[in-house]
């Protein structure tokens, strides 16, 4: 009984998660013409330098989001039951309009000719700056980063921020040495949230960055368009292979009593 | 244990059958003929017909203007009905950004398109890789309206007439904004505005290799359909030089960034840049004296249509008076339709266009009256045993690949500032610093209560 109620789930599971996977794999070795071949992995090396720049932004983008998370996290889950939930909708609001939209948006709002330069009558250059393609992370992935470690935080027991003031802990200290070490779990699955997509995206670079530079995302867009598949297919596995190795090391130092998310 | 077994050889079918679709491809390409085909359809079927054209390239009613497929569509199931055993039929319209997405789409997806409208070279292309129908031109009631200069020998991508029916023509030239360009910069008319330091960050460029290397080619005056590897070469190394001064690689973002002043010189086809002119009044437009692209855009069957009779209704339809003045009227490019050229309507809605240039002339005259022979004279001078160097051309593979590379090159060339380098090196060491000392922390505490359980016990 128990299998038939599992079969739609491993049906779905096989066709759009391990078949994708099967032939992302399956290109990724192979030539044009469907014979097997290490030169698509073997081009990957000129690409170092992308790979290097998307991580590099992804990474930034995450500590700002976590240093600007983590606190708004702590404010709302402090702050009254009633509040809490107004808070939280207005920080998903944004996410009610589609990201490609918003990305836009930021386009059209920071450009040279756009409405911040109009209204402060300035000739500021933000789009097309690498500055640019981390505000437009920050900007579409903080919700991200906030919703977890607000769940974390507001299901940490009362009775410990008690207990810390009780044994001389005052507000900084209760934060520093109880909220934040009981709230790493967290952390880490907002880091994850964010990082993630913020190393694969290719609007955000493609838009924000004027297309001078590109992140990883854009090197394997631009792979399928112009139809090399093999080539696109290779990068994507590396790609997987790298994200699966930063989320081990990050779980790594995530408390095992937590159990990591992801890996 | 047979379950899993039988799981393992569905995912292997699949991938195989994923395979052996590929190998396929080669064996079709002798061209079958429309005409060859029979069609049987039943009385009161609504067919659908997929069309996929390039975006803002139709009149499709907005704006006060008139929406070409419904009124096929209103005409066929009026007129044409009959003769096709009473069916209906239904537009599926659809658009892409630039001939290359298209034949991609075209080559590695399953999808089925009735008309497809790609440009001169990319029709050569598709012809010779055996993707097109052809079809009996002449066969075509209004084949009469499309003027003589874009049939046979002037045709250079389809010199037979039999898988094309021309659709729109135009040059590319270089639009620049007049309040940040100065006038002695734009005074010799020349592409090298494109490479001009004075501008740099205000400086857009097309985002497709064919296009991009061209502006280079042309500027130097080198063949733009050259199978010279190092003639290529050459103009990769300046579109390198070019690139610290652009502010992007851009396809239809174009049109907001020059409306919006965000950029003061992209080069872009002439039709677009009325367009924007309409809402820009500052935007100026020139053909470069070295030479420019001159290209035809014209209507195909796709082999993958799957209803390419009623197709070829809709193209004869397109380039019926009322659809070709609709088509030009609204999307600003040269017609090559005599119909359209003759239209009242057509001349009056060109003057109701703002842009008057140096010489006073208007709209009309900057579509018509700069011949290409006219403009790219001292280019086609370079190649006298050329006929129409300025066009593309389709290439072979090898040339292909290798300007592919040079486009894979140049995208992914460029340098990073040092505070992103600087910025992530010290996030990730202070993580790492953080992690180690929590960690250390972790193991002293544990170590001070071992010892003290240790102490306690003996107590």
């Amino acid at each position: 009984m128990q299998s038939i109620a599992a079969a739609p789930h491993i049906f779905w599971a096989i066709l759009f998660i391990i078949l994708p996977l099967i032939i992302v794999v399956f290109y990724a070795f192979t030539d044009a013409n469907g014979k097997f071949s290490f030169s698509n992995i073997a081009s990957l090396p000129s690409y170092a330098s992308i790979f290097l720049l998307s991580l590099e932004l992804s990474v930034i983008a995450t500590a700002i989001c976590l240093l600007l998370g983590y606190p708004l996290a702590y404010i709302i889950a402090k702050s009254n039951p009633r509040n809490q939930k107004i808070f939280i909708m207005l920080l998903m609001l944004p996410m009610w309009t589609n990201l490609l939209i918003r990305t836009y948006s930021i386009m059209a709002i920071l450009d040279n000719g756009g409405i911040l330069n109009t209204l402060l009558n300035t000739s500021m250059h933000i789009v097309g700056t690498k500055g640019a393609v981390i505000f437009g992370m920050v900007y579409d992935f903080l919700p991200y980063m906030v919703l977890p470690i607000y769940t974390c935080i507001s299901k940490i027991d009362k009775n410990m921020w008690e207990a810390a003031s009780d044994l001389g802990c005052n507000t900084f200290t209760t934060l520093t040495k109880v909220i934040i070490p009981l709230s790493r779990s967290g952390i880490i699955s907002g880091v994850t949230m964010v990082l993630v997509p913020s190393i694969s995206t290719f609007y955000i670079s493609q838009k924000l960055g004027g297309g001078t530079f590109e992140l990883i995302g854009d090197t394997i867009e631009r792979q399928f368009v112009t139809g090399a598949l093999n080539v696109g297919a290779a990068i994507s596995l590396v790609m997987m292979v790298l994200i699966i190795i930063s989320l081990t090391v990050m779980n790594k130092f995530g408390d095992p009593d937590d159990g990591g998310i992801i890996v | 244990m047979i379950k899993r077994l039988l799981c393992i050889a569905t995912l292997l079918s699949l991938v195989f059958s994923f395979v052996s679709c590929k190998s396929k491809d080669d064996e079709k390409n002798a061209t079958k003929r429309v005409e060859d085909m029979s069609y049987s359809y039943k009385s009161g079927e609504v067919i659908t017909l997929n069309v996929y054209n390039w975006g803002e390239y139709i009149s499709d009613g907005s704006e006060g203007s008139d929406d070409v497929n419904a009124m096929f569509e209103e005409y066929f199931n009026r007129e044409l009905s009959a003769k096709y055993g009473g069916i209906k039929i239904k537009v599926e319209y659809s658009t892409y950004a630039n001939n290359e997405d298209m034949y991609s789409k075209l080559k590695n997806s399953a999808v089925s398109y009735d008309v497809i409208i790609p440009s001169d070279y990319m029709i050569e292309k598709m012809k010779n890789e055996g993707m097109l129908y052809s079809f009996d031109t002449s066969s075509l009631s209004n084949y009469g309206n499309i003027l003589e200069q874009f049939k046979n020998e002037n045709a250079y991508y389809d010199p037979d007439n039999c898988y094309s029916v021309p659709y729109t023509y135009g040059m590319v030239g270089i639009i620049y904004n007049k309040t940040i360009v100065s006038p002695e910069d734009v005074k010799d008319k020349s592409w090298s505005l494109l490479w001009n330091e004075k501008y740099a960050g205000n400086i857009l460029q097309f985002n497709n290799p064919r296009d991009a290397l061209a502006t280079a080619m042309y500027w130097k005056g080198l063949y733009v359909n050259t199978t010279d590897t190092k003639v290529w070469d050459e103009a990769y190394e300046l579109l390198k030089q070019q690139k610290p001064l652009l502010q992007g690689y851009v396809n239809d973002e174009i049109f907001n960034k020059m409306q919006s002043e965000s950029a003061a010189v992209a080069p872009y086809y002439v039709g677009d840049f009325l367009i924007m002119s309409e809402e820009e009044e500052n935007l100026a437009f020139y053909y470069p004296k070295e030479g420019s692209n001159y290209f035809v855009d014209a209507m195909c069957i796709p082999t993958c249509s799957s209803n390419p009779h009623l197709a070829k209704e809709y193209i004869n339809f397109m380039i019926s008076e009322d659809a070709a003045v609709a088509n030009a009227t609204y999307i600003g490019y040269a017609s090559p339709n005599s119909a359209v050229i003759n239209s009242e309507d057509y001349k009056a809605a060109m003057d109701e266009y703002a842009y008057e240039g140096e010489n006073g002339e208007g709209a009309y005259e900057l579509l018509y009256n700069y011949m290409p022979d006219e403009v790219n004279k001292e280019y086609n001078a370079k190649f006298p045993k050329i006929t129409s160097p300025a066009c593309y051309r389709s290439f072979d593979a090898d040339t292909q690949a290798h300007v592919n590379t040079l486009w894979e090159n140049l995208k992914i060339s460029g340098s990073t500032e040092l505070w992103v380098h600087i910025t992530s090196v010290l996030i990730v060491v202070s993580v790492v610093a953080y992690a180690s000392y929590s960690i250390y922390i972790k193991k002293k505490r544990s170590k001070f209560y071992r010892n003290r359980d240790k102490v306690n016990k003996k107590a």
